[in-house]
């Protein structure tokens, strides 16, 4: 490989600013997935509270005594917001994008490393802010993940919505500049930080799925921040932005006036809506990954997948409506809602597809990553499909609200996310750590979350069909529900056994750290890009000294008259007829 | 190659493509910055149009003679800002280290001349009973859009006139530092140019 000098800053020497205000983005991608996989626990567990509360609504529970309704809803918001935020959009961008992007386009770091701490440690005071929300007078607020005023706008309406609501809208509001600045910092390091050779269509697709993802970032989280600027407006200042007139809360009649709680929604939504994709874009690039170097096929259409990746982010943004289909929107509106919704299915079929195409005939190695990955196709399709029964009003106006709507993005947004997860943990393991992960346990892992999973979400789906509303914590009083009771028993007891393996991953990743097998091969899984030309774990600058030059696009496996399966990105022109 | 050749980057150049548009990163991550700067005041803005438009004939029009012709001196005082800062930021391309200087100060001074006409607008407001939560002449939400609109674009200003301050004052500097301040600059006064005839303007008292 032809190599050019590289000018980086030396490696620190104090354990402060090497291991904790560290400015090296391969520290900072594993305190991001630290945080992460803390907060998916303590996730969870939330969940599970509310598993066992929905089909034992009398179960006293060991230090927390009896759920209250109250309570459930507290641990709902919780759960959403720990999930949405800190787990979902954490990890799969902030996390493996820091350790990975900027050893995938030849880059010694970020664009602005102490930038990119900051975001970090923003992230994390944010976190440590909601779940403050727990300990305080009236506890952690119960107006769920999207907090829909008028409820979170007034202080007196339920217990948490005191000094909890506020400490909630200031961690989503830190979260919001914590994001902000690292999708800046992704964008720029993309556009200025590519090694010689690099050109933007010969970027691995997970680089791709990093920066899409940083642009919708870059203009979904500052709307968030405002609206939430604004809604604490309404608690805190007495201001009428959210709050209508007229409304009596514990017979005393509020101040408010004038306000309306539809122009949250759609403040909300602008941003929530894409937040979707920010979760989802960098496991698609993830996957694409992984398919195509477990395949040892190029990946079929890669500039149709860049495309469909720009595709996805841009219509993401016009289609917010569709989730206030029962707001009281016009049927015009609710109709051209709907049909955008709709024509994000031809992206989303076009990378199913060529995932799909991908493996076709292709030399398949079932290793933990390319599992995890199939595992994520397969999530992916099943909660796609449920999406344009929800896009449509007239289908919408029966299930909006009910288990369907929570079966349905849990498996598209959390299981198929998660597992990408997965398959990027066990895929950079080696490369992070110099070691591997058990494939035993991986298999393990994989089969029981694989089929745990589907039996947590896919009865939901039958549930909501049955007319089963979501965030209600006394299922057991509703009449009609009663015939159903088994089937939710058989969802709470899937759950116990889906965390329960939970741990078994838990397990294999801490032991891998000091016990696993050494690997000391920089390329373990005969993948092309450039991360897997330096050390298993590369050095504080990244390439050693040097920056890597790029002569061949990214998927070059079984290219005819190569002398082997693969073509890294650094071989020169020469050793491949294919090259361009 | 050297046709883009980043001075005192060359071998920068040399390892790595070429930067996007061939501008300095830092001033790709402002430009960057404005574009989600202006998101966030794009849903206060909207937030504005909405609560207006929901009001409908209660939305207030209290602004008389005085008060534009008040906001019209601080959009003209914004503007010479500007203009300033352009000059300053030639001089500092030219390595012009003294009148750099002359051209930031004068900035922060319009600056600050803004902010004061601003705060002394926003106390006759408050003498005359606009707060956050109600108004004497109609609509709440008018007082609520006004100050966190004309609030955070004051919070902008003032953050401005600091860095403004601190790059003047650095003895080295580098001419991008005050390219990307002066962005950052032209950008607050960019949005003012939305605020004044929105807020203002439109909500002017006609005879």
């Amino acid at each position: 490989m032809s190599v050019s000098p590289s000018f980086t800053h030396g490696a620190p020497t104090s354990f402060l600013r090497r291991y904790v205000f560290s400015t090296d983005h391969k520290v900072i991608g594993l305190q991001y997935i630290a945080l992460a996989i803390v907060a998916v626990f303590v996730g969870m567990a939330l969940s599970l509270l509310m598993r066992i509360h929905l089909v034992y609504p009398a179960a006293v529970l060991p230090w927390l005594g009896l759920i209250k309704p109250e309570t459930y809803l507290a641990l709902m918001t919780m759960h959403g917001t720990i999930m949405v935020f800190f787990v979902l959009t954490t990890a799969p961008q902030s996390g493996f994008g820091n350790y990975v992007l900027p050893l995938q386009i030849g880059a010694p770091d970020m664009a602005f490393p102490r930038l990119n701490m900051a975001s970090f440690w923003t992230t994390f005071v944010a976190f440590v802010v909601l779940l403050a929300a727990f300990f305080v007078t009236g506890g952690a607020p119960g107006v769920g993940w999207t907090a829909y005023p008028p409820l979170s706008a007034i202080l007196g309406a339920a217990p948490g919505n005191g000094l909890g609501m506020d400490l909630w809208i200031l961690s989503i509001a830190l979260f919001c500049a914590g994001s902000l600045m690292g999708a800046i910092n992704f964008i720029t390091t993309v556009l200025d930080m590519r090694a010689r050779g690099m050109t933007m269509m010969r970027l691995p697709l997970t680089v791709w799925g990093w920066f899409t993802t940083a642009v919708i970032a870059l203009l979904a989280f500052g709307v968030l921040l405002a609206a939430g600027i604004l809604l604490l407006c309404d608690r805190r200042l007495g201001t009428s932005f959210f709050v209508p007139g007229g409304l009596v809360i514990s017979g005393e009649p509020s101040t408010h006036s004038g306000g309306s709680p539809i122009l949250w929604q759609h403040l909300f939504w602008f941003f929530g809506h894409p937040e979707v994709y920010i979760a989802i874009l960098p496991i698609m690039g993830i996957a694409s990954q992984i398919i195509s170097t477990f395949s040892r096929k190029p990946i079929f259409g890669y500039k149709a997948m860049v495309s469909a990746m720009l595709a996805i982010g841009f219509l993401g943004f016009i289609v917010w409506g569709h989730h206030m289909f029962m707001s009281g929107m016009s049927p015009y509106s609710a109709f051209v809602f709907s049909l955008l919704t709709m024509v994000i299915g031809v992206p989303s079929a076009i990378k199913t597809f060529n995932w799909l195409g991908t493996m076709w005939g292709g030399k398949l190695r079932l290793e933990p990553p390319m599992l995890y990955a199939i595992g994520f196709i397969s999530f992916f399709v099943s909660g796609g499909v449920t999406g344009p029964i929800l896009a449509q009003p007239a289908t919408d106006t029966h299930l909006h609200d009910t288990a369907f709507v929570v079966g349905h993005f849990h498996i598209i947004m959390g299981v198929a996310t998660i597992f990408g997860m997965f398959a990027a943990t066990h895929f950079w393991f080696p490369k992070m750590f110099g070691r591997q992960m058990n494939v035993t346990l991986a298999r393990i892992h994989f089969w029981l979350t694989f089929i745990g999973a589907y039996c947590i979400f896919m009865p939901m789906h039958w549930l909501g069909m049955a007319g089963e509303p979501r965030r209600y914590s006394q299922l057991t009083e509703l009449e009609y529900l009663k015939p159903l009771m088994g089937v939710q028993q058989f969802v709470t007891a899937a759950a116990v056994v889906t965390i329960a393996a939970q741990f078994i991953f838990l397990v294999n990743l801490l032991w891998s750290l000091w016990r696993g097998k050494k690997e000391t091969n920089p390329n373990p899984w005969e993948c092309t890009t450039l991360e897997w030309t330096t050390l298993n774990p590369p050095p504080h600058d990244n390439f050693g000294g040097v920056v890597p030059v790029v002569h061949h696009g990214p998927y070059e496996f079984s290219v005819p008259g190569a002398a082997r399966d693969f073509v890294m990105q650094t071989e020169p022109a020469s050793t491949s007829a294919a090259s361009n | 190659m050297a046709t883009h050749a980043i001075p005192a980057h060359d071998a920068h150049a040399e390892a790595y493509e070429r930067p996007f548009l061939g501008t300095h990163s830092k001033k790709l991550g402002l430009w960057l910055f404005l574009l989600s700067d202006s998101l966030t005041f794009g849903t206060l803005l909207f937030t504005y149009t909405y609560s207006r438009i929901s009001a409908g004939a209660s939305w207030p029009t209290p602004f008389d003679a005085h008060s534009i012709v008040n906001a019209t001196v601080m959009t003209a005082v914004l503007l010479s800002s500007s203009l300033t800062m352009v000059l300053g930021v030639r001089a500092a391309e030219t390595g012009q280290l003294g009148r750099r200087r002359i051209w930031l100060a004068a900035t922060m001074f319009f600056g600050v001349t803004f902010i004061v006409l601003h705060l002394r607008e926003w106390q006759g407001l408050i003498a005359a009973g606009v707060t956050p939560s109600a108004n004497p002449f109609g609509a709440a939400q008018f007082g609520g859009t006004f100050f966190t609109l004309t609030g955070m674009h004051m919070l902008h200003v003032t953050i401005g006139v600091l860095v403004l301050g601190i790059v003047a004052a650095r003895r080295k500097y580098s001419a991008n530092a005050v390219e990307v301040a002066g962005l950052y600059w032209h950008f607050v006064d960019l949005v003012w140019m939305f605020i004044f005839p929105l807020v203002y303007l439109l909500s002017a008292k006609v005879r």
